[in-house]
């Protein structure tokens, strides 16, 4: 394993300016996709081996995007390469974000605290994409313990997005959305908190998927907020998403709050026509916070899936303005207790001669906490605390509940509800990171699926002044078949999600 | 409001977090900006609603109460910035 340096920016990012043509013949695989890298590999068109060091290569050539935290070295993969029956996945390269847990290769969660964590143990996670074959060539820069929107929360540096070097990549899986636009994997593993999947695949121009709660099993995923958390994908394709999404899901013995659900095969309904089918808009995803340029291109994607025999219908989402308060409570509630067991004792950093008990447990959070951490902690410690407890937190937890039964009303109605992701396209690296109000509310339409432990998935939907827009659709919980299949669809009859950054094809 | 110097000291110290003196106010004053945010969620009417802790409701399944991974002492104190005779070393509790 070595640590990606995080000094100056590289202006070798020309790979995004040539043609696929230009390429060697092994790195064109990594453009095809998850599917097209399997593919290629059944018909031994190229081996697991090229396969991953094209990846290498790529990640190499992209060192300047800052997306990568370490690589996985060829040796430890080989030992991980082990079964021998072919699935959807085998030898297919893939980056993990830095919050699971790899047994024997570094943790850090873009943290100090964890500079020097090695897991005796790998996320459930990971060890079904092992057994499945997939390959694991790196781990992704991330918003540290996942707490931001622009990875710039990061102890190893800002992820620079691969579509303007000048932008935040989103957050906080920021590395892994910025990983599989410059091509560098076929897809990557993230994790979504309040959007942490879907705004960077809104910002990078990728698919990002979030299944519902309990879906895929957190066992491994570092904590941060335990009732919102979920590990998530970050794909070329919603047919790419299906298809890891079918390895990672399912119940798991080891988290108490997975659900007791077999995976299944959710590419099985990609092909269901959209005929029919009732997408609800809700204007409260259109408010005055959204940019003219994401507004139109959301409605021309919303009038796509009309010509593709979609059926548009108004819906009512009354306390969808509630969502981001009653988020900004719950998450650094859980947060401030999950990250009480960062104490310089069992693991992680710890100070220099501590005084006294008390000492050591103070400076060793202090040193190794950084800005926005120490922040939610110190949040999430008041609305617990006696005295503030009902008139916050209890008050969060009840607009929760009327968050969900927004939900539940609208899907009374409709089968999908749609709407931008992001209320704005990629902002430039510094513009918000000085302003913590202006940073949470760039997640206004993503935090309140989390809040209903809802499944949702970002897809790119055009270009708005060069950079990528995501049309979020969301779906009943447990109907991720559903979310797949009308993404899927969209997929099929634009070509937004195959442009690249660089290629000058962004209108 | 809550967060004079005092109160920032004071929910600093729960927390386990040392604010260095010099910057207690600024500290404060963006915390009050954060609960400003919250003022919306006091000022909504809720009449009789359930709160919601986790999505779903979904009841939470229980292992069996049996041992699955053995002798991991150490394993876990290998983690450790430091021990000794198989035990974690903090500073003296009693002197």
């Amino acid at each position: 394993m070595t640590a990606a340096t995080n000094g100056t920016i590289s202006t070798d990012l020309n790979r995004s300016d040539s043609t696929l043509s230009d390429l060697p013949g092994s790195a064109d695989w990594l453009d095809h996709g998850v599917r097209g890298c399997a593919e290629a590999l059944a018909a031994n068109a190229i081996s697991t081996d090229e396969l991953a060091l094209a990846a290498r290569e790529r990640v190499a050539a992209a060192v300047g995007l800052n997306a990568f935290v370490a690589l996985v070295d060829q040796a430890s993969t080989a030992t991980t390469t082990k079964t021998s029956a072919a699935t959807p996945l085998t030898g297919v390269p893939y980056a993990l974000k830095d919050n699971f847990c790899t047994q024997g290769i570094r943790t850090t969660c873009a943290s100090r605290i964890l500079d020097n964590f090695v897991p005796p143990y790998s996320a459930t996670v990971v060890e079904r994409l092992t057994n499945a074959g997939a390959i694991l060539i790196g781990k992704t820069n991330l918003d540290e313990f996942a707490m931001g929107s622009s990875n710039e929360n990061s102890f190893f540096g800002p992820v620079r997005n691969p579509w303007d070097l000048e932008r935040v990549p989103g957050g906080s899986s920021g590395g892994s959305a910025a990983a599989v636009a410059a091509g560098c994997v076929p897809f990557a593993i993230g994790s979504d908190t309040g959007g942490s999947v879907r705004q960077p695949a809104a910002f990078c121009g990728v698919t990002g998927l979030k299944p519902t709660y309990g879906r895929v099993s957190r066992h491994g995923l570092v904590a941060f907020a335990s009732s919102l958390d979920c590990p998530g994908v970050l794909a070329r394709s919603a047919e790419d998403c299906a298809r890891v999404l079918s390895v990672i899901a399912g119940h798991d013995v080891r988290d108490a709050t997975s659900a007791r659900r077999a995976s299944e095969d959710f590419s099985a309904e990609l092909d269901s026509p959209l005929t029919g089918v009732r997408i609800g808009v809700a204007r409260a995803y259109f408010n005055s916070g959204v940019d003219q340029g994401i507004g139109a291109t959301t409605h021309a994607a919303l009038a796509e899936y009309e010509k593709l025999g979609a059926l548009l219908v108004d819906i009512e989402l009354p306390s969808a303005h509630l969502a981001i308060p009653a988020y900004y409570v719950i998450a650094p509630a859980e947060a401030s207790s999950n990250l009480q067991r960062f104490d310089g004792v069992r693991y992680g950093h710890r100070c220099e001669h501590p005084r006294d008990l008390d000492d050591l447990y103070t400076r060793s959070r202090s040193e190794g906490f950084g800005v926005e951490v120490q922040r939610r902690i110190l949040i999430g410690t008041f609305v617990l605390s006696a005295g503030y407890y009902d008139a916050y937190y209890r008050r969060a937890q009840q607009v929760r509940r009327l968050i969900a039964n927004d939900f539940d009303a609208a899907f009374a109605k409709v089968d999908l509800i749609a709407g931008p992701t992001t209320p704005t396209t990629a902002f430039r690296i510094g513009e918000k990171s000085a302003n913590p109000l202006a940073m949470y509310a760039a997640d206004i339409n993503t935090v309140a699926v989390n809040l209903a432990g809802l499944p949702a998935i970002s897809i790119p939907a055009g270009f708005s002044d060069g950079l990528p827009v995501g049309l979020q659709l969301i779906a009943p919980a447990f109907a991720e078949a559903r979310l797949l299949a009308a993404a899927h669809q969209f997929q099929i009859a634009t070509d937004w999600h195959r442009h690249c950054p660089g290629s000058s094809d962004a209108r | 409001m809550p967060f004079d110097s005092d109160h920032t000291r004071r929910v600093a110290k729960l927390a386990r977090l040392a604010i260095p003196e010099s910057e207690i106010d600024a500290v404060g004053v963006e915390l009050q900006r954060v609960l400003q945010l919250f003022e919306q969620l006091r000022d909504t009417a809720i009449v009789d609603v359930e709160p919601m802790a986790h999505p779903l409701g979904m009841a939470l399944s229980l292992r069996d109460d049996v041992i699955s991974e053995g002798d991991q002492r150490d394993t876990l104190l290998a983690l450790a910035p430091e021990t000794r005779d198989g035990l974690y070393i903090v500073p003296k509790v009693i002197e």
